[in-house]
């Protein structure tokens, strides 16, 4: 690819880049969030149009005009949102979209067979879809493209939805693929990863070209320079948590079921000491999200307890347990869908937990007002004014206006859902910084977390989830990631909980 | 080729002045069209003004059609505020004049004329809250499609009155005529400046509810629940609670909007009392972006435009169908200027031939890349 250009509206998310993969390689693309990664990756697989520059695969000019062009040329996208059609089975969803018009299963299953021996994978194309683990789904995805004759695969953040022990398999099947002349591009901004794994790496910073050159010639601290713009330091501030340790929040034996019966939480149980980080370690959709939104009275539970400071809220809203004198703040996982109103301004949206408490038919807006400006002031937020609506604001800057609004509530009790998700590495520090501040002042904070370099760092304690159950609470200082990989795959359960 | 970005915001002054572009496009086509016709479009457009509002009479016209239509879209746009897509504009007006006239029908004719208005004028905000609340209980309770509900319970409301008409309110006294007994003479708005007194309500209803909006706790949740249910969820508000309290608000305002038709003008309920409103206002509320300022104009603008199509059909003999079609073209324009709004057009130069062996002919697949590029421009 040169010199491609892209803009949206007043937006450059690609400025004259240039990006190579050669055969038989694995090329790190790395960049932080908005630096015109996604928009490269989708130019390459047909979905965007560049407004100048080419594309050359195999020696040939190429123009993609659609998705279609791109995987015919061997181009094959692996997304972090899988792609498949949950009614069929693994082989059907690798086979779909192939040409003919009659389907031979038989012939198809062995060849997908022989094709995931050939790499290492283990894979039962008779499986469904609903069946599979999520290791296995991304597996699918790979055949999928493989199956098309990619010689091209490009995956976006393939190891965030994998344990550990996942990953490293994941990574074998690369290399085996690299050594049959595969070219992969692996997208993701874990450094050791791409330490670990590529060849080269290309990074880019605010949609332009850094730097492209040979993972042996750089260490990390080089590469989050070139990502970042600066040097910076890696390390996260830790304080010792009180010793006088008071419960802050206690979970009692809680279950919950989804709207289809299915139990989301099974017997969870654990306590938050005041002026502790626990960390929340766990897959993705081991039951994190629900957990918050459980303890924060947002969707009612089958049984159990929650205590905040010996006080019950079970079964109560969120406005009730502001009515009750609980302040719990909670920062959810998508914060413009639901911690926030997107298009509403600043003052408004700090507006959202308090207004219900003024007396009176009438809309009172001067405290609120004043209160965001105060959260601007003191979180530095990059904004034209408190009157400048909240989608507009970049990522860690609408962190900050829920951060400032739920810690300005003084809670007791603070609920973070991947808070630095989408942020920049200044944004997350930042945040980092902010949420040990609170932990001084005596504040019990939950941090549901995704970087598990980030989790040891940050936090007391640990516990993690696996398919709602607790598989173990382990101490951060003195843990290993292997042992919270092993407890995230459900490998503590035997042990803790008798045999379920 | 050309490509479709979505756009930055822009300035007030730019979005107003292409609003003004596109109505002057409109103009101009149907122009073109009158022209093609045989008519000169100057003179047409001239009658068209002045059949608006170049007369008293013009002007009460104009204003009797502006009155129902500002109402309606008013109550309209409380729902659409919630994404409730109530396009049950026309049952609600329907089921508010019933209830209205049964009121009329069953109270002795010595009620004092403030008394029976009032009585009548809760009874035609309740039936239009009721037609409204049916597809709102059930949306809120067991999520289904109001768009499709609300439009089925217009035909329902239609039949009904369709039956009253001929059967069971038909007036004896009609001499075999179908007709429903028109409403008390006490029931009859007064008068200011020689059009009844709905003009100032519809003022007056369009100032409480800017200030629903904007200044109340209330008016802050339905924007609130609009925007975002999992937000309003996670601030504590009741969702179900304030989606049913605005959709009967909503419909509740639509059925005064038909109360205040019956009893200004019109004074006999009939299966045709909505002339369409319910339909025209779901336009106006759109084109005015929600804003309840926005609709008072907007709506006096399009009442124009159909009272003026009607002068000049009887001033320059130009066909109904040829009013119809200016008043499309117009409405077509405007709403179509919305698009440029929203987005912009670019041309690109296409490829060169050397490196587009791979491109097909119709390359269908372009315009979705482009839409999506357009969705990725807001991010």
């Amino acid at each position: 690819m040169k010199g491609i250009c892209k803009t949206f509206g007043s937006v450059t998310a690609n400025d004259q880049i240039d990006f190579e993969v050669r055969k038989g390689e694995i090329h790190a693309l790395l960049g932080e969030n908005g630096s015109g990664k996604s928009t490269l990756m989708n130019i390459l697989s047909g979905i965007y149009q560049p407004d100048s520059g080419s594309i050359t695969v195999d020696g040939k000019g190429r123009v993609f005009h659609s998705p279609k062009d791109s995987i015919s040329v061997g181009i094959g996208m692996v997304y972090q949102h899988f792609m498949l059609a949950e009614p069929l089975s693994a082989g059907e969803n690798i086979t779909a979209g192939s040409k003919g018009f009659f389907l031979n299963r038989k012939k198809d299953n062995t060849e997908i067979r022989a094709f995931s021996e050939k790499y290492g994978m283990d894979i039962d194309p008779e499986k469904l879809t609903h069946q599979l683990s999520v290791s296995e789904k991304q597996t699918v995805e790979i055949l999928k493209v493989l199956k098309r004759g990619a010689g091209i695969l490009v995956l976006d953040e393939p190891t965030a939805v994998l344990t550990p022990q996942e990953i490293l398999k994941l990574f074998r099947v690369l290399r085996k693929m690299r050594d049959d002349g595969c070219s992969i591009v692996f997208i993701s901004h874990k450094l050791n990863e791409v330490m670990d794994l590529c060849d080269r790496v290309t990074v880019l910073r605010k949609g332009r070209l850094i730097e492209t050159c040979n993972i042996s010639d750089v260490t990390s601290y080089d590469l989050v320079e070139k990502m970042v713009g600066h040097k910076i330091d890696l390390s996260i501030d830790r304080p010792y948590p009180d010793p006088e340790k008071k419960v802050c929040l206690e979970v009692r034996n809680l279950f919950l079921k989804n709207d289809q019966g299915y139990l989301k939480l099974k017997d969870m149980s654990f306590t938050l000491n005041h002026g502790e980080i626990l960390g929340i370690a766990g897959l993705a959709g081991s039951g994190q999200k629900e957990l918050c939104e459980t303890i924060a009275g947002i969707i009612p539970f089958e049984k159990g307890d929650v205590l905040v400071d010996g006080t019950s809220i079970s079964g109560k809203t969120p406005r009730a347990i502001i009515q009750m004198g609980v302040s719990l703040g909670f920062i959810p996982e998508d914060r413009l869908g639901m911690g926030l109103v997107a298009s509403m301004d600043i003052a408004d949206n700090v507006l959202l937990k308090d207004y219900a408490f003024e007396p009176g038919f009438l809309l009172k807006t001067d405290k609120a007002r004043i209160k965001a400006q105060k959260i601007v002031d003191e979180l530095e937020i990059q904004t034209p004014g408190i009157f400048h609506p909240v989608r507009k604001l970049s990522g860690g800057n609408i962190q900050k206006v829920i951060l400032g609004r739920e810690i300005n509530m003084n809670p007791k009790l603070l609920i973070t859902a991947y808070a630095v998700r989408g942020l920049d590495i200044n944004s997350s520090y930042t945040i980092y910084g902010l949420l040990n501040e609170q932990k001084k002042k005596g504040v019990g904070i939950l941090y549901i977390g995704e970087d598990l370099d980030v989790l040891l760092e940050l936090c007391d304690r640990i516990m993690v989830m696996c398919a709602g159950e607790v598989t173990g609470i382990v101490d951060a200082r003195n843990t290993t990631k292997e042992e919270i990989g092993r407890l995230m795959s459900g490998a503590g359960l035997e042990n803790t909980e008798g045999g379920l | 080729m050309i490509r479709i970005a979505k756009k930055d915001d822009m300035p007030k002054w730019k979005s107003f002045l292409i609003r003004i572009a596109s109505v002057m496009a409109g103009i101009l086509l149907s122009g073109l069209l009158i022209t093609a016709l045989g008519y000169n479009p100057i003179s047409t457009f001239g009658a068209l003004i002045s059949g608006a509002f170049g007369s008293k009479v013009a002007l009460i016209n104009t204003v009797l059609i502006a009155v129902p239509l500002m109402i309606t879209a008013l109550g309209l746009a409380i729902a659409f505020r919630m994404k409730f897509w109530n396009i049950g504009g026309e049952g609600q007006i329907i089921m508010g004049c019933v209830f209205a006239t049964f009121v009329s029908h069953n109270m002795p004719e010595s009620t004092p004329g403030i008394v029976l208005i009032l009585l009548m004028g809760v009874a035609g905000f309740l039936g239009g809250a009721i037609w409204a609340l049916i597809p709102g209980f059930f949306r809120v309770f067991s999520r289904t499609n109001e768009t499709l509900f609300t439009l089925m319970l217009n035909y329902i409301a239609l039949c009904i009155v369709q039956y009253l008409h001929y059967v069971l309110w038909r007036d004896p006294a009609a001499k075999g005529f179908p007709k429903i007994k028109a409403i008390q003479a006490g029931a009859h708005l007064p008068t200011l400046f020689g059009v009844h007194i709905g003009w100032i309500i519809a003022i007056v209803l369009a100032i409480l509810i800017f200030i629903l909006i904007r200044k109340t706790k209330l008016g802050y949740e339905i924007r609130v629940v609009g925007e975002s249910a999992p937000t309003a969820n996670y601030a504590g508000i009741n969702v179900k609670r304030v989606m049913l309290t605005g959709v009967a608000l909503s419909g509740g305002i639509v059925g005064l909007a038909g109360m205040i038709k019956l009893c200004g003008n019109v004074f006999t309920l009939s299966p045709e009392i909505t002339g369409n409103a319910g339909f025209t206002a779901i336009i106006i509320a759109w084109l005015s972006n929600l804003s309840a300022p926005v609709i008072a104009v907007v709506s006096v603008l399009i009442a124009a435009l159909e009272q003026g199509s009607q002068a000049i059909q009887i001033k320059l003999q130009i066909p109904a169908a040829v009013a119809s079609i200016i008043q499309g073209l117009i409405l077509m324009s405007a709403l179509g200027g919305e698009f440029f709004l929203k987005y912009q057009v670019l041309w690109t130069r296409r490829p060169r031939k050397s490196v587009s062996n791979l491109a097909e002919p119709d390359d269908s697949g372009s315009s979705d890349g482009a839409s999506a590029a357009g969705q990725e421009g807001s991010l």
